[in-house]
Formats: C-alpha cells, structure tokens, sequence
C-alpha cells in the first residue's frame, strides 16, 4: 500500500492508543495531522500541542511534535505562555468539554477575550469520559450521567456561542462523523490570526453512549449524520424546524482584531525592547 | 477489484464503524472481533472505512489500471493498453 504521509505524525511506538472501541478520539486526532499537514511551513518542529486532562487530552502523548501534557483546564495558559515567550511558534490546543468549560473555564473566555493566536480545539463527548461519567456543563439536558442518575437539569454550555461572545476571531463546530468537514474547519481554523475555536462532536461509547442506551459507536455516529445540519441550511430553518437533536455545523463566526502577542510586542517596545 | 486493502489487525479494536457504514457489506468481524474483508467483490473503493476507522486499522487503496505494452497480432505493432491487476 503507499504509506499514509499522515502516520509519521504519530509516535508509532505509543500506537495503538488506549481510547475505548470506537472512540471518536481517534477521528479527530487524525484530523487535525492532516489539517497540519495542509499548512505550508508547518513543521513537527515549529509546531506545538498543548492539551490539559482527560481522555481527549491524551491525545497529546500520540503526536509526534513538541507536545505539553498539562493539567486540567490549564491548556490555555500553557499556551498563552509559549505564544508569548516565542510568537513564531504555531500553538494547537487539545481539550475536553469538562477540561475546557467546566475547570478551565474561566482561562477559556479569557484566552478568547485576548486573542492568543492559538487554535482550540475541543472534543466534546458531553461527558466527563476519563474519571467515569460525571456530568460537565456540556452534558444536554435530561442525559444521564453519574453525578445525575434522573437527567441532568443543568442547562448545557453552547461553546461556540462562548467563544462567539468571548472574543474569539474564529468559531466553527463539526464532527466524528463529518471527517473531510472537520478537516477543512481545523484547517481554516490554523489559517486564522488569533484565537480560533473548534468544536469537534465524539462519540463517548463507555462513559457517555452506554449509560443513555444509545448504543454501540456507529450508531453514535449515525445520530451525528441525521442530526447535523450546515450552517448555510440552519440558517433558513424557521424556529419550529429547529427542535429535536438537530443542530448546526460548520463556520459561525470570522473577525479580524490585533492578537495578543501583537499587542504584547507594543508593550515590549515600550518598556525598551526585548534584551 | 476495485481496491486493496491493508489491515493492521493490532491496531483493529473491533468497534464496527468501517462495518457499518460500508454502502456495500463488504467488511466484517471475525470471532477474535477484527475486521476482515468478507466480500471484497462487492467494494466500490468509495473510502469511507478508511475515513472513519478511530485506530487507523484500515487503509484501502484504489486500485488503478496499469499501462502496460501488448504486442497486437492484428497490425503486428506494440501497442498500450490499460490492465488492472485481478
Ligand atoms: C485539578 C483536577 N481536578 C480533577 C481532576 C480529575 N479529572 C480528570 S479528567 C476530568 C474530566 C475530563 O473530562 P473532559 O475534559 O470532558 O475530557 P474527556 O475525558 O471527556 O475527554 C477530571 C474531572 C484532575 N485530574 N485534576
Ligand atoms: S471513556 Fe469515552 S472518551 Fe474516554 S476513551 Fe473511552 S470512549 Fe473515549
Ligand atoms: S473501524 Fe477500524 S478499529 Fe473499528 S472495526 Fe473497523 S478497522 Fe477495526
Ligand atoms: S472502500 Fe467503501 S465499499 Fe469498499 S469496503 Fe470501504 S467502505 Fe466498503
Ligand atoms: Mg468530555
């Protein structure tokens, strides 16, 4: 067969990885290689990966660039950091729903309100997958989870409109199932000067699918295909059309603005340049 | 065939994505639980296995004519002509 060019982006030693049968982990990881691997001067070595905790955040461990693995809901510090200590680096970030909107929340909005250019991507299971199920603020109303046997009842986070609110200069959502669609989104995402926002929909059999009897991964899958919808198609749906499990995909939101290690290199000059 | 696959059985956890969403039953799993192609005559090499295989345990190649030369008896000259391999 001809080798497939994106595998030397992977620490074959580390393969296979340990997420569950059918993660879909390994679908956007995949992704995001070759959303690189579409970047003109992208290399392993001036590009980072930087996630914080989970089973999301693992992916870090697989890729074969200089990688980060934090702590919980600090991926974006991290980066913020390596962003500003050395700007011509390509930072990417890998979080969980609960890494990203639950404990690192606050470092979430604050790292779209200051346009790091960074790229976030975060895989959203709607579960906390790694520590066994428990609810995180993405978890939809009325799904179980083992901090809410009966349903949770608190209303879920939509992190695009987050980011969207927060600052971010680009938003896109897309999914395990849509795979050339996510693609495309994280490499437009990596295109964008400053803080880009990707939501990548996994399927979480174990922690997520099981406990609300939605089965086995394909069909995790298939629940993706019937109910995503592209932004264009969303946008003409009336109000009563968009009920259910439906929802939109694709670019929600482009802006331009100074990035922060721009603003940050004003501040350097002004206090008399960098020594 | 349209295509050629290769299978890292290590890698393969047996979750059934590439099964269930082939248009064309062509794949399957064995008792181990691994993939395997069970009638590769049917595959229309569309791809979409390899797309969505979460361990990278699939990959499928399209197969694509070779030109190769024959010589035709007909004009006595050698000719090119395309040939996928069986
Ligand atoms: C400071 C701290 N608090 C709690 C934990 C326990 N913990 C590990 S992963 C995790 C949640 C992971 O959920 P998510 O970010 O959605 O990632 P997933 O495993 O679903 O991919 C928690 C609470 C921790 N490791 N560190
Ligand atoms: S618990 Fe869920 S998110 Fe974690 S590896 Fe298993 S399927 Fe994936
Ligand atoms: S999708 Fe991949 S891991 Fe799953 S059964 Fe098919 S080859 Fe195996
Ligand atoms: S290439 Fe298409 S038809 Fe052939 S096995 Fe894969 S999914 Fe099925
Ligand atoms: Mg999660």
């Amino acid at each position: 067969m001809t080798e497939r060019s994106y595998e030397k982006f992977f620490r074959q030693n580390r393969l296979p990885h340990l997420w569950c049968p059918g993660c879909g982990n390994g679908i956007v990881m995949k992704a995001i290689v070759q959303a690189v691997e579409k970047k003109l001067g992208w290399t392993q070595d001036n590009t980072i990966i930087v996630s914080g905790i989970g089973c999301s955040s693992r992916a870090s461990g697989y890729m074969d660039f200089d990688t980060l693995h934090t702590a919980h809901g600090r991926a974006i510090p991290f980066a913020t950091g390596i962003k500003l200590a050395n700007p011509k680096l390509n930072v990417i970030v890998i979080t969980g729903d609960g890494d990203c909107t639950a404990i690192g929340g606050n470092h979430f909005i604050h790292g779209c309100r200051r346009n790091v250019d960074l790229t976030v991507i975060l895989f959203n299971n709607n579960i906390y997958g790694m520590t066994g199920g428990q609810a995180s603020p993405m978890t939809p109303l009325g799904k179980k989870a083992t901090t809410a046997p009966y349903g949770s009842i608190d209303r879920p986070f939509d992190a695009c409109k987050l980011a969207e609110a927060a600052g971010a200069t680009y938003v896109a959502r897309s999914t395990a199932f849509h795979v050339q669609h996510l693609t495309k989104m994280i490499e437009d995402g990596l295109d964008n000067r400053g803080f880009s926002f990707i939501e990548a929909l996994v399927q979480c059999p174990t922690a997520y699918g099981r406990r609300n009897k939605i089965g086995e991964p394909a069909k995790m899958m298939a629940w993706m295909r019937d109910n995503a919808i592209m932004k264009s198609a969303w946008d003409k749906l009336t109000d009563d059309k968009k009920t259910g499990d439906k929802f939109p995909i694709g670019l929600f939101y482009r802006a331009e603005t100074e990035t922060y290690d721009e603003a940050y290199h004003h501040v350097i000059e002004l206090a008399g340049g960098a020594k | 065939m349209k295509s050629e696959f290769t299978l890292k059985p290590e890698r393969c956890k047996g979750c059934g994505i590439c099964v269930a969403f082939c248009p064309r039953q062509v794949l399957a799993l064995d008792t181990l639980g691994k993939v395997y192609v069970a009638n590769h005559e049917k595959c229309i090499a569309c791809g979409q296995c390899e797309l969505r295989c979460p361990d990278y345990a699939i990959f499928m190649d399209k197969k694509v004519p070779k030109k190769v030369q024959r010589f035709d008896e007909t004009t006595g000259l050698s000719i090119t002509v395309e040939e996928v391999e069986k």
